[in-house]
């Protein structure tokens, strides 16, 4: 089933870009993270607030934690981009076999 | 959304706890269901885990000058339930949690609630009444997978503000406070996500019969 016209999947596409390009360009600020901005905000908000329970374990650094995001994305990415490679094969395997054989089309 | 390690008293760890298992119980038993039922699913069922594994690994920037994620659950509570994706997230969770240092594992209940549960059900109960009263599968998706994320976040707002009530103002207050840092920013995000959501999902089904063979909509099987 087809959700939405060709047209309109770049119109899409060009859309996520521009909301996620335009703030950069447009919005000076620190582009820290909003879950480390709460963190942040729960320990202001109490005096002497210290976290009771540390990570069992943390990147070393801000290099090996970026090298596991991207991994992360990079992972979830190439699933995503194996299962579609998969699907479309299917079809185009299955479109070439009904040109080979057109009569087992006709119901 | 990620409440960080040891931020929750352990007291409201439990409790967020205690709340979303009997969500992953159902949502094991739904898994291994729909894995029986739609054994030819299993590749949309891995592109949507990974989906919510590549959206929630990036942190991008928004208006307010700062960055968040999405959360990229509300593509799999379309197409497999919600109970389904309470599994899938809370899988991403904690791979977040014990390699990444983001979230944790005494926050994990209280995270897995706002990201795998309530994500997931708002996502579906907001495009199961889009299309319901007569609005395209498109824009069905769109709104769910937007609010969804919402959702999620404002979730995040009232849990740290339960721990942690302001002096003056109370838990209201407070959950204004924590929205403020959490909601604008994250407005534009949901509405990328939407988009994302929408084409991902175009892409999954556009020549294929996945969505009729899940029962996501009505049609030949």
């Amino acid at each position: 089933m087809k959700l939405i016209s060709r047209r309109a999947r770049y119109l899409l596409l060009l859309g996520t870009i521009a909301l996620v390009v335009l703030p950069l360009v447009l919005v000076k600020g620190q582009y820290g993270g909003t879950d480390d901005a709460a963190s942040r905000a729960v320990a202001a908000s109490q005096p002497g607030f210290h976290p009771w329970f540390e990570p069992i374990w943390k990147p070393p650094s801000p290099e090996i934690e970026s090298l596991l995001f991207a991994l992360q994305a990079a992972l979830g990415a190439g699933i995503i981009g194996y299962v579609l490679g998969r699907i479309h094969g299917a079809v185009r395997e299955r479109e070439a076999r009904q040109e080979k054989a057109p009569t087992d089309v006709a119901h | 959304m990620h409440i960080m390690e040891g931020f929750l008293p352990p007291a409201h760890c439990l409790g967020w706890a205690a709340v979303s298992a009997p969500f992953l119980v159902h949502g094991a038993v739904r898994l291994r269901g729909v894995m029986r039922e739609y054994p030819q699913a299993r590749l949309t069922l891995a592109a949507a885990g990974a989906f919510t594994f590549v959206l929630s690994a990036l942190k991008m920037p928004s208006v307010t000058g700062s960055c968040s994620h999405p959360t990229g659950t509300g593509l799999g509570a379309v197409l497999f339930g919600p109970p389904v994706m309470s599994i899938l997230g809370a899988i991403v969770l904690l791979f977040q949690a014990l390699l990444l240092a983001h979230g944790g594992i005494t926050t994990l209940g209280a995270n897995i609630f706002s990201m795998a549960i309530v994500g997931p059900w708002v996502s579906y109960a907001t495009w199961k009444l889009c299309t319901s009263i007569g609005l395209s599968m498109a824009v069905g998706v769109f709104a769910g997978a937007a609010l969804g994320d919402l959702a999620t976040y404002v979730t995040t707002s009232v849990q740290l503000a339960l721990a942690y009530p302001d002096a003056a103002t109370g838990v209201a207050g407070s959950f204004l406070k924590f929205a403020g840092i959490f909601a604008i920013t994250q407005v534009p995000l949901a509405i990328a996500e939407g988009f994302l959501t929408v084409l991902v999902m175009n892409a999954l089904s556009e020549k294929t019969q996945v969505l009729e063979e899940l029962g996501v909509v009505r049609g030949r099987t």
